[in-house]
């Protein structure tokens, strides 16, 4: 059956011809990515750091911030900042709204993966730095942070790799993503197979690199005897 | 200010919240299938042979490498192809959502059972346990704990996730919020902002406990050392 | 060895932990040179005390000078005088993300903005007296706790400290190690070092130690020679602590 389904089925002129389309999608998939991913990173640093500080009013803020993050889906920020918002006048672009929506998902579960980093640190690492002089600022850069990050890579990878998966759902708001695409092909010519076939290659071109990487990378920390796999 | 009224106007309320519910059933079913599947798999992850480790490997990661979005469609669009059977959009959304459900509940099954370190086992083997006794009393109990918080994020991870079945067309609370939106576009322009506030407002109240409960369980049994 | 000159002064120290009050009313003067062995049960505070002496931990009353002057209580200053004081750890702490050369060198370079020509040549004779010149681009994972508690000690002599405090160094070390370890404290004393050692190594203690001081109860209970600590102690208790470690000559 698999090979009827491979040899006569799919029509691979088609396919041939759709490449130029998939290839314009995943540009604008890597890109929403990319500076999704980028600012939850900014954002979630912020946040690991002001709950590490313990600096007040903005503790609280950051935690409300992460409970509704992490407690509501992706499509609905969007939707709620696509077509909610721009009945007040607020008119955003359906790519700013993507980063800003990716944005604001992805920076809570990287707070999450730091701060998880952050408490791995023993404090007795803490008082050694102290005790050779170290200021806070010094103790963090060479000691804790690159020690957080090493055991933050696992949680780091996974949410990296999460947000690219769920930067599918834009197509919701109108955005030519490798989702639109495939559904555009789906829509118009009803060639289910070959459209699906497409995205799914094109997802695995995307996401198979990078999984690979960090898992050569979380080898590589392990080595060392820093980072511990996560549950 | 008046189109907040919007969601209380006719039946509106109701049909937003039997929506919700279209969600509900869906993340419940795919649950329960994925907790049963879950332990059954992460059971055959822990298995010795070879094969049967590289088979679980391969679908686990094929899985979770490819968006849940589309699966849906791989699912939706491919089988009525191929198996020339219509499946409801709801069928194969629960579908998705169990087999995803069962690789991601398998490898926290999985992780649990084989982070309990060798020496439980072998003191308990050494207090005379048989190997009823030592699931029983050591093994399992430990096990859980480990995995029940994170199990209770895959949760809402998965409720989360139901979101998305509006994408192949199941009516479900975003659809209806549509609709809303789009029969009251004159009386009340406004409508969109509150709707999709309203439906972002009821994702929070049903996931909030949840997560709430998972972060609970987890320092409930920290303090107690475990 | 010991000079007159008083090095670190310490005044009606008092330390508690909500009600419990570890120890009050303490009161030390070191001087230069000086080999200082506290002993005394667990939980006597032995250890919070070293830890108060570099600010690791607040104390609610009392002073503590540094070659005459005051240390204020606020954390800034401590960084000022941590370089001045060196401190050895139970658990070594290591930064496992750095080798041993770059632990010994971050103090030096990023604290005291020394040249790195000249501290990698302090390095070097530090790390060659503990004979570990050649492990220098281990990584801390590598090396055994021995070997480890020594790079802990070179990375603390490395920022030249006036004063060096040793909180039970041996104590979490295989016995065989302990030794290795010990030498470079004993060789540090006769070179002239000014310590304060927390220790349950007896002889060591006899060994190293000026003057010991036995601890209890939240206060010192005897302050004597070595000597005459370990053969005639003056009080009941240090004679009924030093049965218990069947220390009898």
């Amino acid at each position: 059956m698999v090979a009827r389904f491979l040899f006569e089925v799919m029509d691979y002129q088609f396919i041939v011809n759709s490449i130029p389309l998939y290839v314009k999608a995943m540009e604008l998939t890597l890109i929403l990515s990319f500076w999704g991913i980028l600012f939850s990173i900014v954002l979630g640093c912020i946040c690991a750091m002001v709950d590490y500080f313990k600096i007040p009013v903005l503790k609280t803020v950051v935690k409300v911030y992460v409970e509704i993050s992490r407690n509501t889906p992706l499509l609905i920020q969007l939707f709620f900042l696509y077509y909610g918002l721009t009945q007040f006048g607020v008119r955003l672009e359906g790519e700013t709204c993507a980063i800003i929506g990716l944005t604001f998902l992805g920076g809570s579960y990287m707070a999450e993966a730091l701060r998880s980093g952050l408490d791995a640190v023993h404090k007795t690492q803490v008082e050694s730095g102290l005790s050779i002089g170290l200021t806070n600022w010094q103790l963090m850069r060479y000691i804790i942070l690159p020690q957080a990050c090493a055991v933050a890579v696992p949680s780091f990878a996974a949410n990296v790799i999460f947000l690219l998966k769920e930067t599918s759902v834009v197509s919701a708001i109108a955005l030519a993503d490798l989702m639109f695409v495939a559904k555009d092909l789906i829509g118009m010519y009803y060639r289910t197979s070959e459209a699906l076939l497409m995205l799914v290659v094109a997802y695995l071109i995307i996401l198979l690199p990078i999984s690979i990487l960090f898992s050569y990378l979380e080898g590589r920390l392990r080595q060392h005897g820093l980072g511990s796999g996560n549950i | 200010m008046d189109s907040a009224l919007v969601i209380f106007e006719g039946a509106n309320l109701t049909r937003l919240l039997g929506g919700l519910l279209v969600s509900l059933r869906i993340a419940f079913l795919a649950v329960l299938f994925s907790l049963v599947g879950g332990v059954l798999f992460g059971i055959l992850m822990n298995s010795k042979n070879t094969v049967v480790k590289v088979l679980c490997r391969v679908f686990l990661e094929s899985v979770r490498i490819i968006p849940q979005l589309v699966w849906l469609f791989i699912f939706y669009f491919e089988m009525t192809k191929v198996f020339h059977i219509h499946i409801d959009a709801e069928v194969a959304s629960i579908i998705v959502f169990s087999l995803w459900g069962t690789a991601e509940m398998g490898d926290l099954v999985r992780g649990a059972i084989s982070s309990l370190p060798q020496h439980q086992r072998e003191s308990g083997f050494a207090l005379g346990l048989t190997k009823i006794q030592l699931y029983h009393y050591v093994i399992l109990p430990q096990a859980v704990r480990r995995l029940l918080p994170p199990a209770i994020n895959l949760v809402t991870r998965m409720i989360k996730t139901t979101s998305l079945v509006v994408l192949i067309g199941v009516i479900e609370v975003l659809k209806i919020g549509q609709q809303v939106i789009e029969i009251s576009i004159f009386s009340a322009p406004n409508a969109a902002f509150w709707v999709y506030g309203f439906i972002f407002f009821l994702y929070f109240i049903v996931c909030w406990p949840v997560s709430l409960m998972a972060k609970w369980l987890e320092n409930y049994w920290a303090s107690k050392g475990v | 060895m010991v000079s007159d000159k008083v090095l670190l002064e310490v005044k009606h120290l008092q330390k508690s932990f909500g009600d419990k009050t570890i120890f009050k009313d303490l009161s030390l003067t070191v001087r230069q040179g000086e080999v200082i062995v506290l002993v005394g049960p667990s939980g006597c505070g032995k250890s919070t005390f070293l830890r108060c002496l570099n600010g690791l931990e607040d104390y609610e009353h009392g002073e503590v000078f540094l070659d005459g002057k005051a240390i204020p209580g606020e954390q800034k200053s401590w960084y000022q005088v941590r370089q001045k004081i060196g401190m050895v750890f139970q658990s070594y702490d290591l930064f496992p993300h750095m080798t041993v050369l770059d632990n010994i060198l971050l103090g030096p370079l990023k604290v005291q903005k020394r040249t790195k020509e000249e501290v990698l040549q302090q390095a070097q004779n530090l790390l060659e007296r503990v004979g570990l010149w050649d492990r220098r681009n281990d990584y801390p994972s590598q090396l055994s706790g021995g070997q480890k508690q020594r790079i802990a000690i070179v990375r603390a002599l490395c920022m030249n400290p006036e004063i060096m405090l040793f909180d039970e160094v041996t104590a979490s070390l295989d016995p065989e190690m302990v030794r290795e370890v010990l030498d470079v404290m004993l060789e540090l004393a006769k070179a002239g070092m000014t310590m304060i050692i927390v220790t349950h190594e007896m002889n060591f203690a006899k060994a190293v130690a000026d003057r010991v001081i036995f601890l209890d109860d939240g206060g010192i209970v005897e302050e004597n020679t070595a000597e005459q600590f370990f053969t005639t102690p003056k009080t009941e208790r240090a004679k009924k602590f030093l049965d218990i470690f069947n220390f009898k000559e």
